[in-house]
């Protein structure tokens, strides 16, 4: 098998075992990014020097028995709007072209310090603001089961390389469903974690009250040790969680007997795309078989979710993209005042869809409309945490279809910012709510495309939720590979 | 309804140079947008508290000691235009 084929647990195995080196490793991943990214497009950087050296070091500490854990020697990328020091940092957009951070965000440091090979940088809606990676400046990414489709958004690019082997694991960030969209669209596993485990220095900020990091792996025993590596208290986060959090693994093996799983009913009917809908019931229909209790709920604030969420996370990002001025950082438009050059240098630094965001946030903030959009969208944001408190006090977790649609054509929404929006209906809450939720694939639509499973947990809850997630896994027994993956893998 | 929008009185405050067809543009963009997002006004919120964030948060201290800063170079070196140590930008007072 090519190594760049394995999970992050059988290259581990290989690297402690002596039949790989994490050199060999990396020229393998890499051999497979140059493989696909002429149809992909997913990396925006490849730091093949810094990687090179890390993976040199990866083997040598392993030589003299210096073994930093399960990421040691493996090659993961990283969403390019987390900061890495000396490597470009962009966000996908013009307005950081160029720029190369003077620092490393804490993810990337305790990836580092779990000796990971850090490949390169991945494309993304710019500023994280989509659902589709069609929103960067540098062009869009595409999907590795059908390159006329959209790979999901906005970590496009991290759900793509990890879904044919140009990188063994990523991160992405999720603010309303960036992570578990794209994994969901790509056949991967996407994981947002419970608000403040991940810390959030150096991401570069959207939404900063919605905003976490987390892992898109192969498999969810892969994202448990992603998760591991990243999770815990910050200092230099101020929103980081202090206290302790169980153990991610101890009920990963554990099965579903017994467990009350409930089907968001205003998330199971109207809008779900056949596919989906027939994949998720076989997926219920495996709990069940499995021992679980399936059970119905009712989120009721959940259909003025999408709203609230479209003014909550425009205002943050309003206030969050004030900071692109021209005068710190990224290219500058001159201009006779200061004002003037400001106005220039962000018109010509943003897209579209970051400027119509900023606007939607600005007006939404402004003196006159505040209590009547942001001020009443807050308060929707407690009405949905409400009901899933609620919810949580009859069912142990909470499942839907991780989007309502398999990956859509390229083009098809990009006029029509609402119906992009639609997209992430069932992911929204939980980045209102802050509970942490996970995407499995489970099956492949009549068109060949993969469909997600999502689990969602109480805030703290990552244990059940890996725990239902790796039965889901179990159960569906999804192995499928885009084409373009085996074919190269193959050969 | 009609939302009522001062698309450039908006576009000013965000600093974002926008021509007269492109304010036109968002301010269309906008209003569906807003249309939709007016929804959350349906719902009876009469002594719900507003969430501005998802943890009960108090702040967050730590002993003032002096700690390893970004290097001053480093930083400078991203500038689109400095002065020595100093950021540098266009006159922001009329003469």
């Amino acid at each position: 098998m090519d190594p760049a084929d394995l999970t992050i647990a059988e290259a581990g195995a290989r690297l402690r075992s002596g039949d790989l080196t994490a050199v060999d490793l990396l020229a393998s991943v890499r051999r497979r990014a140059s493989m696909t990214e002429a149809i992909l497009h997913a990396y925006l950087t490849i730091d093949a020097e810094g990687a090179t050296a890390s993976a040199v070091e990866a083997d040598a500490a392993l030589q003299r028995g210096d073994d930093r854990g399960p990421l040691h020697g493996i090659p993961v990328a990283l969403k390019d709007n987390m900061v890495t020091r000396g490597v470009e940092t962009t966000c996908s957009s013009r307005i950081l072209s160029g720029y190369v951070p003077p620092y490393d965000a804490t993810v990337v440091e305790r990836l580092r310090a779990g000796g990971a090979v850090i490949v390169g940088k991945t494309n993304l809606d710019e500023f994280a603001m989509g659902s589709s990676t069609e929103n960067s400046a540098y062009g869009t990414t595409r999907n590795p089961w059908n390159p006329d489709r959209v790979p999901g958004g906005s970590s496009g690019g991290s759900a793509a390389v990890v879904a044919v082997g140009s990188a063994l694991g990523a991160l992405g960030s999720d603010t309303g469903g960036s992570i578990r969209q794209p994994a969901s669209l790509c056949g991967v596993v996407g994981m947002k974690p419970t608000y403040g485990l991940v810390s959030r220095y150096g991401l570069i900020a959207f939404a900063s009250s919605l905003d976490q990091i987390g892992p898109i792996t192969r498999t969810v025993d892969d994202a448990v040790t992603l998760f591991e590596a990243i999770a815990g208290h910050d200092p230099s986060d101020a929103t980081s969680y202090r206290g302790d959090f169980p153990d991610p693994r101890a009920d990963l093996g554990k099965g579903v007997e017994g467990l009350r799983v409930g089907i968001v009913s205003e998330l199971s009917g109207d809008g779900i795309q056949p596919g989906v809908a027939a994949a998720f019931q076989a997926t219920l229909d495996r709990l069940a078989g499995a021992g679980a209790d399936i059970r119905e709920v009712s989120l009721p604030s959940t259909e003025y979710a999408l709203s609230a969420y479209y003014l909550i996370a425009p205002a943050e990002c309003s206030a969050n993209l004030a900071r692109f001025d021209g005068v710190r950082y990224g290219p500058r438009i001159d201009g006779a005042t200061v004002e003037a050059m400001m106005s220039a240098t962000r018109r010509d630094g943003f897209g579209p869809e970051v400027t119509r965001r900023i606007l939607l946030g600005t007006y939404a903030l402004s003196a006159g409309y505040y209590d009547a959009f942001y001020g009443q969208a807050q308060k929707v944001r407690t009405m949905v945490s409400e009901d899933f408190k609620d919810a949580y006090a009859e069912v142990d977790v909470l499942v839907t279809p991780t989007s309502p649609t398999t990956a859509f054509a390229v083009g098809e929404r990009a006029d029509d910012p609402l119906a992009m929006y639609l997209s992430d209906i069932c992911t929204i809450p939980s980045n209102l709510s802050g509970d942490p939720a996970i995407s499995v694939p489970v099956g492949l639509d009549d068109a060949g495309l993969p469909v997600g499973f999502q689990v969602l947990a109480p805030a703290l809850g990552e244990g059940v939720m890996f725990q239902v997630a790796a039965a889901v896994e179990r159960l569906s027994g999804f192995e499928s590979r885009p084409a373009l993956a085996t074919s190269l893998g193959a050969a | 309804m009609p939302i009522d929008i001062d698309i450039t009185k908006v576009a000013r405050l965000a600093r974002i140079g926008l021509t007269a067809e492109e304010l036109a543009h968002y301010e269309e963009q906008l209003q569906v947008i807003l249309e939709h997002a007016a929804r959350v006004q349906a719902l009876p919120t009469e002594g719900v508290a507003p969430t501005a964030h998802p943890l009960p948060m108090v702040n967050a201290f730590r002993p003032d000691e002096v700690e390893q800063t970004l290097d001053r170079e480093e930083v400078l070196s991203q500038a689109p235009d400095r002065e020595g140590p100093y950021f540098r930008v266009p006159p922001f007072l009329d003469e």
